[in-house]
């Protein structure tokens, strides 16, 4: 006997719909395995990091502040992802555009000078990601180095680049030589949804943004573009579409997106710039891209789970006494089966007899 | 032509394989559905039939490579079950693949190495390669890499390859598609050599009038049924195809008073470096074609076709405006879209992955092409309705049988799928339309319609580009043919002075009528 895989003749829709659901209990089933492992009690380590949140109105505000920027930055992903593009530096594009944001907030501390500030930086913040992005794009579509490598490096580099720009000439004055800028003026700040909750606007934002690429991949013909090259290179070619102008395309709008929800995270939630702004976001969307089928809607669901996986995973350290470093191995975990799961939708598992073949099929 | 009696008295009247009642089922669909078939010693038995009739599922499971969902296997009078290649290759069941398999930058040698047991040094295994290749007639040079090679030259490999196993039956699927009709002469000598040598060979093919003059027996498939065993040479041309299609294939009508007007296409001195190493340069080629007349471009595959269509299309763009004019507007340096603009159609040779994304939905394939130049997109939105209505309106005009009103390309069979992709140019009334093997791989019935529909385009005043490797096709619906050798394009003859021997020695690139030696492949830029 054998285990092979088969092409199945027809996508398998109700695979697409449900697989994400199989990969989720599988990441559960094998959780809970590690858990008890560590000697935990599987079940109360699950309840603390998948129940307990959804039922304390705190952390489901947590949630959400968690998700606006992994579902900004997964719905770029997956456009880049769509059309076979494959930019892993989002988390470089996030902090840049973190940077280049604060740094409008920076120049105008204490000096009043208008309600234009938050807008503004909201741009720059975009403009920055975009620009940082299109460095790899620019290497590929000129020399072709590979975006893989050379987004993943940028990451590194945007990274330190803050790094030195918070412990040295942005640095607060007044900080108690802690590495962070002053705190951003009520201007440059992104303004709260609820009176003392940390939720923001920024997730009316993201809300936007979902649909915004919903309509651009469903129904324009960039969309489209998106969609074919990513099918067929050659039928896209074939159509007259432009490949590098793609990638360039591509790559502008992740980033963009990316830093939009850098400078949203750092004149929101946490109001000030200072070198961790960031879990990973970045490296946690690829998960929550593909993790909702590169479909708007999808990530828009796995960025919720995703955010909370975070939250329960700050839950479980306090609570249980557990590494908080958990949390990313249940995520490397979850995208594995994911795409395990996903290889069910073109092909089935079959059971054949290596010997002779059955009398009838 | 050779002797074809049935020596087979010598070799006993038991078969060599006898398969009953084959049955492999894919889903619901049967692909072969209860065939049987005795192959005998000292035999060529043809194994004919349309495409998707059944053959190369049948000859996959007598190779070992598919398991049948019924029926069994007998060898020499016992029952077997092949396992996979190998267990029938050391029964003694050779196959030559249609598509080849062979590592392009690996010599003859290295290639033939990688096929066999590794119980011989590669010493004795060039060596005997060259013994086999001497043998037989089929000269190769073992230490040549395969991408020098031509495609006469690596089928030859294929079949040192099987023959170095010394096998009983001998299974060729499609010989000579790739062959020109000089190569396929000396194929056919070789394989009435390997027949009084008693071996037994089941030849694959479509070509009735090869079949009438090689083979002793022939089974014919239709939908992946056994339709009859007989002797093709007590039947005719008519009668075979009749037993293949399963009915008689309307005629095609060329449309009267056809006269060509103005050039439409002017192709100016092109010259072109290929894209990848194993490309071929176009050099220097010139061409025009006028409204109401179809220039057929034959030649074997692998000549320069591809990079003829790529640069006709503007998917790969020429080095000066002025080699490729469109309606009188210089075109050279303008890519897909602007040309399609101009009123230019294009039809790839590959139908999935070229001409459509086979998982996009037939709405969506309408688009690809479609979108530069109708109502499909509206100020970057896509006008749904409207690449539905294309949809609808090739389904009507061409026939295009599908399961639901707007189904994946890749759910469409090949017939229907080519039906659709030629049905949306043609459909745009194109002023210049650019096909590539119109109906490869086609059923009689959707060929028929095909050539029908590029007839009565022509016939409306636009000027029709076919290349095709199907001298039968350019016969019946080119006014011109032209043959591309070594990617240099021959002037075009007249359908009266392109008979098949003249276009057959243009196809092996000899003026003198010479075979193509090695030595005048020309060799790669950029290795």
């Amino acid at each position: 006997m054998q285990l092979v895989l088969e092409r199945r003749p027809e996508r398998s829709a109700t695979i697409a719909i449900t697989s994400p659901l199989i990969a989720i209990a599988l990441t559960l089933v094998t959780m809970g395995i590690l858990f008890a492992i560590l000697g935990k009690n599987p079940i109360t380590a699950l309840d603390v990091y998948f129940i307990e949140p959804l039922i304390d109105p705190y952390s489901l505000a947590e949630i959400a502040v968690k998700a606006t920027p992994l579902v900004m930055i997964g719905v770029g992903l997956a456009l880049c992802y769509i059309a076979n593009i494959w930019n892993i530096g989002a988390e470089g594009q996030f902090l840049v555009g973190a940077v280049c944001g604060s740094w409008l907030a920076v120049r105008t501390n204490g000096t009043d000078v208008g309600p234009w500030v938050l807008p503004a930086m909201l741009f720059l913040g975009a403009l920055g990601g975009a620009l940082y992005a299109l460095i790899p794009a620019i290497c590929r579509v000129r020399f072709g180095a590979s975006e893989i490598l050379t987004s993943l490096m940028l990451v590194y580099v945007a990274y330190y680049g803050m790094d030195y720009l918070v412990r040295g000439p942005w640095r607060d004055p007044k900080g108690l030589n802690f590495p962070t800028t002053a705190p951003f003026d009520p201007v440059a700040t992104v303004p709260s949804l609820i009176e003392g909750s940390r939720l923001h606007a920024g997730t009316i934002g993201v809300l936007i943004v979902v649909m915004l690429v919903a309509v651009l991949l469903g129904r324009t013909i960039m969309g489209f573009e998106i969609r074919l090259v990513g099918a067929a290179p050659k039928a896209a070619r074939f159509s007259g579409f432009d490949a590098d102008r793609l990638v360039l395309f591509t790559f502008a709008v992740s980033g963009a997106l990316a830093g939009l929800a850098g400078i949203i995270e750092v004149a929101g939630p946490i109001g000030y710039l200072q070198p961790d702004i960031s879990p990973g976001y970045g490296f946690t969307a690829i998960i929550v891209a593909f993790l909702g089928r590169l479909n708007p809607i999808g990530i828009l669901i796995a960025g919720l789970f995703l955010a909370l996986t975070f939250i329960g995973g700050e839950n479980a350290e306090i609570a249980m006494k557990v590494p908080l470093d958990l949390t990313k191995v249940f995520q490397g975990i979850l995208l594995f089966y994911v795409l395990a799961c996903d290889s069910m939708i073109v092909y089935r598992i079959r059971l054949i007899s290596s010997r002779r073949a059955p009398a009838h099929a | 032509m050779h002797d074809v009696s049935p020596s087979r008295a010598s070799f006993g009247t038991e078969p060599l394989l006898r398969a009953i009642g084959i049955t492999k089922r894919y889903g619901d669909f049967l692909a072969n559905d209860g065939i049987d078939l005795d192959l005998f010693q000292a035999e060529i038995h043809a194994l004919l039939g349309e495409n998707g009739a059944g053959k190369s599922t049948l000859v996959k499971v007598m190779y070992g490579l598919i398991q049948p969902s019924a029926g069994e296997l007998q060898w020499m009078g016992k029952k077997i079950v092949l396992g996979g290649p190998s267990e029938a290759r050391a029964l003694g069941i050779g196959m030559v693949f249609q598509h080849f398999s062979l590592f392009e930058n690996l010599t003859v040698a290295e290639n033939v190495a990688l096929g066999l047991p590794p119980t011989e040094s590669f010493a004795q295994i060039s060596g005997r390669l060259e013994e086999t290749a001497r043998v037989y007639g089929l000269p190769l040079d073992p230490k040549r890499e395969v991408w020098r090679l031509s495609v006469g030259e690596r089928q030859r490999i294929e079949i040192v390859r099987a023959l170095m196993q010394n096998p009983k039956l001998l299974i060729l699927d499609e010989p000579t598609a790739v062959l020109t009709p000089q190569e396929a002469d000396q194929l056919f000598i070789v394989l009435g050599r390997l027949k009084s040598e008693g071996r037994a060979i089941l030849y694959i093919s479509h070509k009735l009038d090869e079949v009438k003059r090689l083979c002793d027996t022939a089974t014919i498939l239709r939908g992946g049924k056994k339709v009859a065993t007989c002797d093709p040479r007590r039947e005719t041309a008519v009668s075979l195809a009749r037993m293949m299609v399963g009915a008689d294939i309307g005629e095609v009508k060329a449309a009267s008073g056809r006269s060509a007007s103005q050039p439409r296409l002017v192709i100016h001195r092109l010259s072109m470096q290929p894209d990848d190493p194993h490309g071929t340069h176009l050099d220097d080629v010139s061409l025009e074609v006028r409204g109401g007349e179809i220039v057929g471009i034959a030649g074997v595959a692998g000549n320069g076709q591809d990079e003829f269509f790529a640069a006709l299309s503007g998917e790969r763009l020429a080095s000066g405006e002025g080699a490729i004019v469109i309606d009188g507007k210089a075109a050279g340096l303008l890519g897909v879209t602007e040309r399609r603009r101009m009123g230019a159609a294009f039809v790839p040779e590959e139908r999935l992955g070229h001409g459509t994304a086979p998982r996009m939905k037939l709405s969506e394939n309408a688009l690809l092409t479609g979108h530069a130049a109708s109502g499909m997109v509206k100020r970057g939105f896509i006008n749904k309705p409207a690449t539905l209505a294309t949809v609808d309106r090739t389904t009507k005009s061409f026939d295009v049988r599908k399961a639901k009103r707007d189904p994946e390309a890749v759910s469409l069979s090949g017939g229907n799928l080519q039906k659709f992709v030629v049905g949306r140019e043609i459909l745009r009334e194109p002023g210049v339309l650019v096909v590539s093997q119109p109906t490869w791989g086609v059923d009689a019935g959707a060929a028929a319609t095909i050539r029908q529909a590029l007839i009565d385009l022509a016939a409306r005043g636009a000027a029709v580009l076919v290349v095709s490797q199907d001298l039968d096709e350019l016969a019946e619906i080119a006014d011109r043919i032209a043959v591309m050798f070594h990617g240099r394009l021959s002037p075009p003859l007249s359908a009266a002075e392109a008979t098949r021997e003249a276009l057959g020695l243009l196809m092996g690139g000899a003026k003198s009528g010479r075979e193509p030696s090695v030595e005048e492949a020309p060799h790669a830029t950029g290795s």
